[in-house]
């Protein structure tokens, strides 16, 4: 029961791994969970799940899972058998047995685990292969002998090797979108400059001064650095956009929380951008900015980050009265503001959440693309984007 | 699992009512000798919580406050230059003898310390996403070098580490694996009940109905930016005792507001509701459901 629920949890899409499974096995051990279903479920929860928006699809799991077991709950004996013998490794070569003895067999069996785990994750419901395919490798490699025993030996290779090609084959091809790694790609938006009140103490050069002092102590203070980057995020909302809007909210949330830029707007068009940008991504008419005070209130310096497919109908971007929003029709054409933003802006650069492979297809992708670097939004493609913004400039965009 | 740390068992304090499962997660804690991670909605006790337990379990207890700038070195130890350089101009004693200007952080501190500490590392998402990570290897193995000496400072009592976060930054994986995680629900009103006596040991049952319902209806109101607190609620229980506040007063608006909403939108947003002449609720079923008792 205890294995179904281990992989129930990973099915659900919580990011279970072994190494809060094996805190909450020793958890069990003490016999911190008492012997009542509701204290378990806390110690569960407390083990496995980090983050509180994750509390709901670990009840649901737990419910289905420990449907009908009531009252009393005596697990520690079957824990115990869970956490047993972890020398009985059949599949083992002799050279892989010499290095469990090396490292020790716990350790191994924590690498193990971590491999199996990791590979878990790149197959949707990976763990029913573990659980009832019959030809798991790992089930049988001595991990939790009472668990599941994956019937038949003759696997001609040792299930740590399997487990090791698989880890290494996927790893670049799905790198994930979250806030955390692009917070890395952001890091490097970093332009330090001192500036203000001298209050930091200049080591150096104080051991210098002090030295041409004849040793009499002085003291010499410098401004502390600071981030001189400023940044200006105009969003493409809605339409097209609606399946990229995770992803884009990831950057939005990431620059946000990059607390070492010096200034960061964020403001919403629809398509393309014209006499309005917009303070809220429902774009009322309250809400609106004339894209030309942008010009005036944040000045070149500023860095500009466009985010849109740049995917539109050519007479929304060429035409005058191109707006798709009627309410809201005027006479320059989006082509000419986009070309403003480009000549004020030192840098800019657009970011596309459409993937690489359909940029050619659309006619306004390739005309923006002449004014605009345009990078894709994965972890990679930010980084070169910043790169762009604040790396040494290039001769041409 | 050395026998010491099944002895102790964290049950809460007089001025802390701690929730069963709270409990359970700090005994887990403290037996498996992790790090407890704890995140809950501003005013819920996160930052208390460290200080009860080093108060039930009679141990002392020591705070590193993360800021913006805080780097994980810092929490072990600093070598403090500017002292050896001032000591050796002015003759402050032995300037040869580094250790001297090593000053030991909240953790080099509850790690030399001849005594089991409770260590709290307080809002640690404050702090540069790196943080987290920098710190693993010392949490885990529970010891350090002082690289201008070579000294090693090892834990002989493991402390009991309470780490508090307010989720403004993603923690990484690597960090949050090694954590028992617990989060502090806002209090229901039959634990805040028993929250407010420990304040508040003489109030009405009566009128602290009264104040709890009109205090959990404004925090059903989705338009408040920010919603009011256990502290809030708390002070504002206080004000309403100094003011010798009578119930009736209670039924028809809220005295003191500005005790519970901090925000001035908010006490806006009441104001025209109060000029709009709505009513304010006077029994529990007037919330909803979920505070039928």
């Amino acid at each position: 029961m205890f294995l179904e629920f281990f992989y129930a949890l990973r099915e659900a899409g919580l990011p279970v791994g072994t190494q809060e499974w094996l805190t909450l096995m020793d958890a069990l051990q003490l016999g911190l969970h008492g012997s009542s279903l509701l204290r378990f479920y806390h110690l569960a929860r407390s083990c496995l799940v980090k983050n509180e928006n994750q509390f709901d699809a670990f009840d649901r799991v737990f419910a289905r899972v420990f449907k009908g077991v009531e009252g009393e709950f005596d697990v520690t004996d079957e824990v115990l058998e869970w956490l047993a013998d972890p020398k009985n490794l059949p599949q083992l070569s002799e050279e892989e047995l010499a290095g469990l003895e090396r490292l020790g067999s716990d350790e191994l069996m924590r690498r193990f685990l971590e491999t199996l785990a990791q590979q878990d994750e790149r197959h949707d419901g990976g763990g029913r292969w573990v659980g009832t395919g019959g030809r798991s490798p790992y089930g049988h490699s001595g991990v939790h002998p009472t668990g599941i025993r994956v019937g038949g030996p003759g696997r001609s290779r040792s299930a740590m090797k399997v487990a090791e090609e698989r880890r290494f084959r996927d790893y670049r091809t799905d790198v994930a979108l979250d806030t955390r790694r692009i917070s890395f790609a952001l890091k490097r938006l970093r332009r330090l400059t001192r500036a203000g009140e001298a209050t930091e103490l200049d080591l150096d050069e104080t051991i210098n001064e002090t030295c041409r002092n004849a040793g009499e102590i002085e003291f010499v203070f410098r401004p502390p650095r600071k981030n001189n980057i400023r940044v200006l995020l105009l969003m493409d909302v809605g339409g097209t956009m609606d399946p990229y809007f995770e992803s884009v909210s990831r950057l939005l949330t990431a620059l946000h929380e990059e607390r070492g830029l010096r200034s960061f707007e964020a403001l919403y068009f629809h398509n393309c951008v014209y006499e309005y940008v917009y303070r809220d991504a429902l774009m009322t008419r309250s809400a609106g900015v004339p894209t030309a005070e942008l010009f005036r209130r944040y000045d070149e310096r500023w860095k500009l980050i466009v985010v849109g497919d740049a995917a539109m109908h050519p007479a929304e971007l060429m035409e005058s009265y191109g707006n798709i929003d009627p309410r809201r029709t005027a006479e320059s054409s989006g082509i000419d503001w986009l070309q403003k933003l480009v000549d004020h802006y030192e840098r800019a650069v657009w970011v596309n959440p459409e993937p690489e492979t359909l940029w050619e297809h659309a006619y306004t992708n390739r005309v923006i693309r002449r004014m605009f670097p345009m990078y894709h939004l994965s972890v990679d493609g930010i980084g070169d984007a910043i790169a762009a913004l604040v790396g040494p400039r290039r001769l041409s965009a | 699992m050395s026998e010491a740390s099944k002895f102790y068992r964290f049950q809460g304090t007089e001025g802390y009512i701690a929730s069963g499962p709270l409990v359970d997660a700090v005994n887990c804690a403290i037996a498996l000798e992790r790090p407890l991670l704890i995140r809950g909605e501003p005013g819920t006790g996160k930052t208390l919580l460290a200080k009860h337990i080093a108060e039930a379990l009679k141990m002392p207890m020591d705070s590193w406050h993360v800021k913006s700038t805080s780097k994980a070195a810092d929490g072990l130890y600093v070598y403090d230059t500017v002292q050896r350089l001032n000591d050796s101009r002015f003759g402050g004693g032995e300037v040869s003898n580094i250790e001297r200007y090593i000053r030991l952080g909240p953790l080099g501190r509850v790690f030399a310390a001849d005594q089991r500490h409770v260590l709290l590392i307080d809002e640690v998402d404050k702090a540069d996403i790196e943080f987290p990570n920098d710190l693993l290897h010392e949490l885990d193995e529970m010891r350090f070098v002082v690289t201008e000496t070579g000294r090693e400072i090892v834990a002989e009592h493991r402390p009991i580490v309470v780490i508090t976060s307010n989720n403004e930054k993603e923690l990484p994986d690597a960090f949050l694996r090694r954590c028992i995680f617990h989060y502090i629900e806002f209090p229901g009103s039959a634990l805040m009940k028993k929250i407010v006596a420990v304040h508040h040991p003489n109030l009405d049952a009566t009128l602290l109905d009264q104040v709890l319902i009109k205090f959990y209806w404004l925090r059903e109101q989705n338009e408040l930016r920010k919603k009011p607190s256990t502290s809030e609620l708390i002070d504002w229980i206080s004000a309403l005792l100094h003011s010798g506040i009578t119930i009736e007063q209670l039924e028809s608006h809220i005295p003191f507001i500005g005790a519970l909403l901090k925000k001035e939108q908010d006490a806006e947003a009441l104001a025209r509701y109060d000029d709009a002449s709505g009513a304010y609720p006077t029994k529990w079923s007037e919330l909803g459901p979920r505070y039928n008792q």
